[in-house]
């Protein structure tokens, strides 16, 4: 049964250097990097010293949160570098692939019969646990937890992200093999999203099914999670991407760990933004070069726009990223850039600004923030923007004013920082939301759990 | 060298030194900053406070220069000197001479406004180490918009240094206060000295010095013309088009309406608030109308005359129209949530008119009624938030019943 949800708050940020629909072998990268801040939350111990010889799906580290929580290698290689920081908190881990690649080969499991605790186990021994994440605080899905729900969101509305719909075609056994079991790990649905009959996510099974539409966020899961079945206190639900279901089928089908991902290169510093296939952790510079660039002072983000993380041009695919995107710096100075009309650049307001007469337009963004710093003093703009029912601003000022009672009240328990994403994009006052929202999720883990 | 590198090497000269924020502000208001976004999203709207703030001022501009000719034009034609222009483009409003009264009185009141105000604000920001933020740049429009022409200049000067320093900065600054600045200003004017606050000699320009002289002249607004029972000199085609005394900015409706048209329009201001403000103070009027019509009050009260007024007369005398559009939208005092806008601009409206009719002392009320619900602003927004967090919990019982 297919239910609609759609969104009309919103905004659709049209950028220029969408990825083009043609997908390319990136090639093989020397080094694979597995980055820990893409672990929130995550306390990792060690488990290979450096030097060490690691097969792909080969456990590295574990959380000392949960010891069972494996997290593996993407390639068979050597394991070169563990970069620390302070008080010797791991930062990155360096993997120097070999020429063929090796991979730990686990028993395949018969979906049939599986039970729910066995999923659990090869899950987390294979290194898939961590592709699993739960709301309320955005962090990777406690193993001794069930959720009332799954929902996985294969609708995109983010600005350049990856379409789903065509980097997931033709993984539809594999998704259907994930969902399966992580079926039996809820006693609650699995709500599957996406954008109509055309998604290879309209056929799976034994899921619930809903059509999306409307302008970002509707493609963000938190906004689905609100429409469909809002999480109360004391309720958890688990969040899995569509990408990573494909890895998690894989390797219940097949028994490995297969880091493979088909990634868009997207953003208005690429020639000829289009799709790659790679693995996660490989150097971003194997496919960056290959599209060719427009300037020398670029940024490299993983992710997308509103919710990556700046990476050098000689990083390295996050462990969850599905799309890399290079925009232009603006670390320029725009003689009286306050004060005159702007018909190059968006935004929600009227003040003079004229991107409301084109909502088709694809606009050529820098990271410039167009002004400074302040408190927060407009009102009303963001609930424009906002599609859930939560109050934007008055929940950031109580994360900021840290009292863990208001943050509650208010609906923190639904919200992950990317939910804050537009909000942020169209604050006057240039506030950062999602940090915000980060170190509220952070304070109230920490405090209430 | 360009003006551009330069002011750059400045900046990094004066980076972390207690001039920064002076010398910055100078900087950000001729170049927008070059700074760039570090996590979180990575690109950002074209539009920030400045340009915000902004916005307001250029809503502001036709009400100062309409208020810079009808202070001539009020002046020359209390002194008979010339005709009345019967129209919003009659012969004798838009002149020369009256520009130059005008602007001989009106520009003082602006430059006094703004010295004073930044000077303030810079000040603050270089002992407290924060930037100079917009809010002043509003703050110090509005001000020579809504005082009476005449107010001497030292006043207005401790007035300004009043209200920014106890209506904004000791809260924090822009985005921390819980009075409109603007207003602050004017209520510590209103009580502090009220001779020239209210009254008929101070609404137009040379009353005052000519009191009590063979050659006096009046300048009665026509609030108070209401408010002691007289006959009112004016006809609602002047209330609308502005050509009657009373502040510097208040006075032309149809540059008002058109203020607010352009704020609703780019989205800077909240329609929710004008709308229900103007319903409110509309409520009010009608409630008096129904009083007069029922008998309740005779010719013979003191009241009599405000409350005959018919109901959607208010909306064009006095300052509420002004106050509706320019002042109460301020979204830093307001109400922050949409429903509670609408509550908080009803009051607004509902309030001023009643201050409006029953102040013996001073027929308006629209600043006061302002400054009360800015008080209650927040908790408003309290209960209405309240309904929200209700509804969440209403969803946990519902599950586990």
């Amino acid at each position: 049964m297919s239910k609609d949800i759609r969104i009309k708050k919103g905004l659709n940020i049209n950028l220029v250097g969408a990825a083009e629909k043609d997908i390319s072998k990136a090639s093989l990268s020397n080094d694979y990097v597995i980055n820990l801040q893409d672990f929130h939350g995550v306390n990792p111990k060690m488990l290979m010293k450096e030097g060490a010889e690691v097969k792909a799906g080969e456990a590295l580290f574990y959380n000392k949160n949960h010891e069972s929580m494996l997290f593996v290698s993407p390639v068979s290689g050597t394991l070169v570098e563990i970069k620390r920081g302070e008080r010797r908190s791991i930062l990155s881990l360096k993997i120097t692939a070999d020429k063929t690649q090796v991979a730990v080969a686990h028993a395949i499991p018969n979906l049939g019969s599986i039970s729910a605790s066995e999923v659990k186990a090869f899950l987390l021994q294979s290194g898939c646990w961590p592709f699993i994440k739960q709301r309320p605080y955005d962090v990777i899905a406690n193993p001794e937890t069930s959720p009332k729900a799954i929902f996985i969101s294969g609708f995109t509305t983010a600005p350049l992200a990856a379409d789903l719909d065509f980097t997931l075609k033709g993984k539809e056994a594999e998704i259907q093999a994930a969902i399966t079991a992580l079926a039996k790990l809820t006693a609650g649905k699995v709500h599957v999203s996406h954008s109509g009959a055309n998604s290879p996510l309209a056929g799976l099974q034994g899921v619930e099914h809903h059509k999306v539409s409307g302008p970002h966020p509707a493609g963000l899961v938190g906004t689905q999670i609100n429409k469909i079945d809002p999480i109360n206190k004391g309720e958890l639900v688990w969040v899995v991407t569509p990408q990573d279901l494909v890895i998690i089928g894989e390797a219940l089908l097949t028994g490995k760990f297969n880091a493979d991902r088909t990634i868009a290169l997207a953003g208005s510093s690429i020639k000829n933004p289009k799709y790659y296939t790679t693995k996660i952790g490989a150097e971003i510079a194997t496919f960056l070069y290959a599209s060719g660039v427009n300037e020398a002072k670029f940024r490299v983000i993983n992710g997308d726009v509103l919710t990556g993380v700046t990476s050098s041009q000689s990083g390295h695919l996050g462990y969850y990223n599905t799309t890399v995107t290079a925009i232009p710096e603006g670390d320029d100075y725009e003689f009286f850039g306050w004060n005159k009309p702007v018909f190059n650049k968006i935004s929600n307001s009227r003040a003079l600004t004229f991107s409301w007469l084109t909502p088709n337009k694809k606009f050529d963004l820098n990271t410039n923030t167009n002004g400074e710093h302040r408190a927060f003093v407009i009102t009303g703009g963001y609930e424009e923007v906002f599609p859930l029912d939560i109050y934007p601003m008055q929940i950031l000022k109580a994360c900021m004013y840290e009292d863990l009672d208001e943050m509650e009240a208010l609906g923190m328990y639904e919200v992950a920082p990317e939910d804050f994403s537009l909000t942020e994009f169209i604050c006057v006052s240039k506030q950062p939301h999602q940090d915000i929202i980060r170190k509220g999720l952070d304070l109230m883990l920490k405090e209430i759990g | 060298m360009s003006l551009k590198s330069s002011l750059h090497n400045l900046k990094e000269k004066y980076k972390g030194k207690k001039m920064a924020p002076a010398f910055n502000a100078l900087h950000t208001f001729l170049y927008l900053p070059n700074e760039t976004t570090h996590n979180g999203t990575h690109i950002k709207a074209a539009d920030d406070l400045k340009r915000t703030m902004n916005t307001v001022i250029m809503a502001l501009i036709p009400c100062l220069i309409f208020g810079i000719f009808n202070a001539g034009y009020q002046h020359y034609l209390a002194l008979g000197e010339i005709e009345s222009a019967k129209g919003f483009l009659g012969a004798s409003f838009w002149t020369i001479d009256n520009l130059i009264i005008g602007a001989w009185t009106v520009l003082p009141l602006v430059i006094v406004s703004y010295g004073v105000g930044l000077a303030v604000e810079f000040l603050f920001a270089v002992i407290k180490g924060h930037e100079v933020e917009e809010g002043y740049l509003v703050t110090g429009m509005l001000v020579p918009l809504i005082v009476p022409i005449d107010i001497p200049l030292w006043m207005l000067a401790v007035a300004v240094v009043f209200g920014v320093v106890i209506g904004k900065e000791v809260f924090g600054g822009t985005g921390m206060n819980i009075l409109n600045p603007a207003l602050t200003i004017r209520a510590f004017l209103f009580f502090a000295y009220p001779t020239w606050m209210s009254g008929d000699k101070v609404w137009v320009h040379g009353a005052v010095e000519r009191a009590g002289t063979a050659d006096a002249i009046s300048g009665e607004t026509i609030l108070g013309s209401y408010a002691q029972n007289n006959t009112v000199a004016y006809d609602y085609w002047d209330m609308f088009w502005g050509l009657i005394p009373g502040s510097v900015g208040e006075t032309s409706k149809v540059l008002i309406i058109l203020g607010a048209l352009f704020l609703i329009f780019t989205k800077v201001g909240s329609w929710r608030i004008i709308v229900s403000t103007l319903i409110g103070a509309l409520t009010m009027g009608l409630i008096f109308n129904g009083v007069i019509e029922s008998g309740w009050i005779t010719e013979t009260s003191k009241f009599y005359g405000l409350m005959s007024v018919p109901f959607w007369q208010h909306l064009i005398i006095g300052s509420i129209l002004f106050g509706a559009v320019y002042m109460a939208t301020d979204p830093v005092t307001a109400s922050q949530t949409n429903k509670g806008k609408w509550i908080y601009g009803f009051l607004i409206g509902f309030i001023s008119i009643m201050i409006r009719v029953f102040n013996p002392a001073y027929p308006e009320g629209v600043f006061l009624a302002i400054l009360l619900m800015n008080v209650f602003a927040p908790t408003i927004d309290h209960y209405v938030i309240q309904g929200n967090v209700k509804r969440r919990m209403k969803r946990v019982k519902v599950k586990t019943a």
